[in-house]
C-alpha cells in the first residue's frame, strides 16, 4: 500500500507533490472539457455526452437552482470551475499512487474559500452600494432591542466565521480521511510483521475496516466539493438578493 | 506506526493550519488557469450547444406544430367534403322521390285523361248513333208521315171525326214505335 508523503507540513522548499498534483488536475479537466466540448453537435457523442452532463449538473444543479433568475450563467464559470477543481483535487486521495487530497494541505482550500469571501462580497457591494454591509449584518423585522446582540452574531457568523468553516470544512475532511486510510494502512502493516499468528490474522480485520473507510472516504470527497460549490452558490445568491433577506 | 506518531510528535511546532505560501500560490495559479480555460473555451462552447439544441428542438416542435395544423385542416376539409357528399345524396334522393311523385301523377293524370278520352269517345259514339237513329227515324217519319197522309187521303178527309181518330191513332201507334225503340 503506498504511503503518501504528508509529513512534513511544512515543507517550505522545493517542488512538492501537491503542487504537481494541483497543476496535473488543471491539465486533466482543461483537457478533458476542451476535448469533450470541442466537436459540438447537436447529436452528441459519448464524450460529449458525459461533458455535457458533468456541465449540465453544475450549471442546472446548483447555479440555476440556487442563484436563478437570468444572470446565474455569469456565474456558472466560477461554479464549474471550482466544483471540478475540488473534485479531482479529492479524488487524488482515492487513487493509488497518487494518493493524496491535494486539500488536505490547508493552503489551497485557504486560497479557494478566500477567492470566494471576495466574490461573494464584491457582488454585494456592486449590487448593493455600501448599503450591502447594513442589509447583510441588521436582518428586518427583529425588535429593536434585540438588534445590539443580532448584530455582532450577524458580524461574526458572516463575515468571520464563514471564509473560515467555508475552508476548514473541505480542508478537514480530506484530512481526517487521509489520516484514516494511512493509520488503517500502517496498521496492517505493523500487524501483519507480528509473530503472532493470531495477531497477524487481524490485519485482515483492519483491512476490512480500511476497505470501508476507503469506499466512505470516496463519497465524502465527492459530497465535499459538492457542498463547496453549493455553498459558494448560497453566499453568491444571498450576496445578491440581499435586500430581500 | 509509532515512528510514525514520533515523527508528528517531535515535530511539534508544525502546525497543520498553517498553509505553506507556495503550495497556495501554485494553487492560486492553478485555479487560475483553470477559470481561463473554462470562461475562455469551455462554458462558450457548452452554452452555444446548449442554445443551437434547444433553438432545434423548438424548431422541431413548431414543424410538429405546423404539420399537425395542416393535418386537421385535411381532416376539416375532408369532414367538409362528406358533409357535402351527404347532402348531395340525399338531395338527389329527394329529388328522385319527387321525380317518381311526378311520374306517378302524370301517369295517373294520363290514365284519367285516356279514361276521359275513352269516355267522350263512347259518347260521341252514342252522339253519332242516336244521331243516325235520328237520321233514319226522320226518314221512317217522312214514309209513315206518307203512309199517313195516303191513308188520310184514302178514307175521306172530309169527316174530321174520323180525321183525328186517324191522327191519334197513328200517333199512339208512333209513340208506342219510340218507346219500344227507345227501350
Amino acid at each position: 500500500m503506498h504511503l503518501p508523503a504528508i509529513l512534513p507540513w511544512g515543507a517550505a522548499e522545493g517542488f512538492s507533490k501537491q503542487m504537481l498534483l494541483v497543476l496535473l488536475s488543471v491539465v486533466i479537466i482543461g483537457a478533458f472539457f476542451v476535448l469533450a466540448a470541442r466537436k459540438q453537435q447537436l447529436v452528441p457523442g459519448k464524450l460529449q455526452f458525459a461533458g455535457e452532463a458533468a456541465y449540465g449538473f453544475v450549471r442546472n444543479g446548483i447555479a440555476k437552482d440556487i442563484i436563478g433568475g437570468r444572470d446565474f450563467i455569469k456565474y456558472v464559470p466560477l461554479l464549474f470551475s471550482l466544483f471540478f477543481f475540488i473534485l479531482v483535487n479529492n479524488i487524488y486521495g482515492a487513487i493509488p499512487l497518487f494518493q493524496l487530497p491535494t486539500f488536505s494541505h490547508v493552503g489551497g482550500a485557504y486560497v479557494l474559500a478566500g477567492l470566494v469571501y471576495f466574490t461573494w462580497i464584491a457582488i454585494g457591494i456592486k449590487k448593493n452600494g455600501l448599503r450591502y454591509f447594513k442589509l447583510a449584518t441588521v436582518p428586518s423585522g427583529v425588535p429593536w432591542f434585540i438588534l445590539p446582540i443580532v448584530i455582532p452574531i450577524e458580524i461574526i457568523s458572516n463575515f468571520l466565521v464563514r471564509p473560515v468553516t467555508h475552508s476548514l470544512r473541505l480542508f478537514a475532511t480530506m484530512l481526517a480521511g487521509h489520516l484514516i486510510v494511512m493509520i488503517a494502512g500502517s496498521g496492517i502493516e505493523y500487524l501483519v510483521m507480528q509473530e503472532n499468528l493470531l495477531l497477524k490474522g487481524t490485519s485482515v480485520l483492519v483491512l476490512a475496516g480500511a476497505i470501508a473507510m476507503y469506499m466512505l472516504e470516496a463519497l465524502i470527497m465527492v459530497l465535499q466539493a459538492y457542498v463547496f460549490t453549493l455553498l459558494t452558490a448560497i453566499y453568491i445568491e444571498g450576496a445578491l438578493h440581499a435586500d430581500s433577506h | 506506526m509509532n515512528q510514525l506518531i514520533i515523527s508528528a510528535a517531535t515535530e511539534g511546532e508544525v502546525n497543520p493550519l498553517m498553509p505553506n505560501l507556495w503550495e497556495m500560490g501554485v494553487t492560486l495559479v492553478g485555479f487560475a488557469i483553470l477559470m481561463f480555460i473554462v470562461v475562455k473555451f469551455v462554458v462558450p462552447m457548452f452554452e452555444k450547444t446548449f442554445a443551437e439544441r434547444a433553438e432545434a428542438i423548438e424548431g422541431g416542435i413548431a414543424k410538429a406544430e405546423k404539420a399537425q395544423a395542416e393535418a386537421s385542416a385535411a381532416l376539416e376539409e375532408y369532414k367538409q367534403q362528406l358533409t357535402d357528399a351527404r347532402t348531395e345524396a340525399n338531395r338527389i334522393r329527394e329529388e328522385a322521390r319527387a321525380e317518381g311523385a311526378q311520374i306517378l301523377a302524370d301517369l295517373k293524370e294520363k290514365a284519367a285523361a285516356e279514361s276521359a278520352r275513352i269516355t267522350a269517345q263512347a259518347h260521341a259514339q252514342i252522339e253519332s248513333e242516336r244521331q243516325a237513329a235520328v237520321v233514319s227515324l226522320r226518314s221512317e217519319v217522312g214514309t209513315l208521315a206518307t203512309t199517313l197522309a195516303g191513308r188520310i187521303v184514302g178514307e175521306s178527309l172530309n169527316d174530321d171525326e174520323r180525321a183525328a181518330r186517324v191522327v191519334d191513332r197513328f200517333l199512339a201507334d208512333l209513340e208506342s214505335q219510340n218507346a219500344g225503340a227507345a227501350k
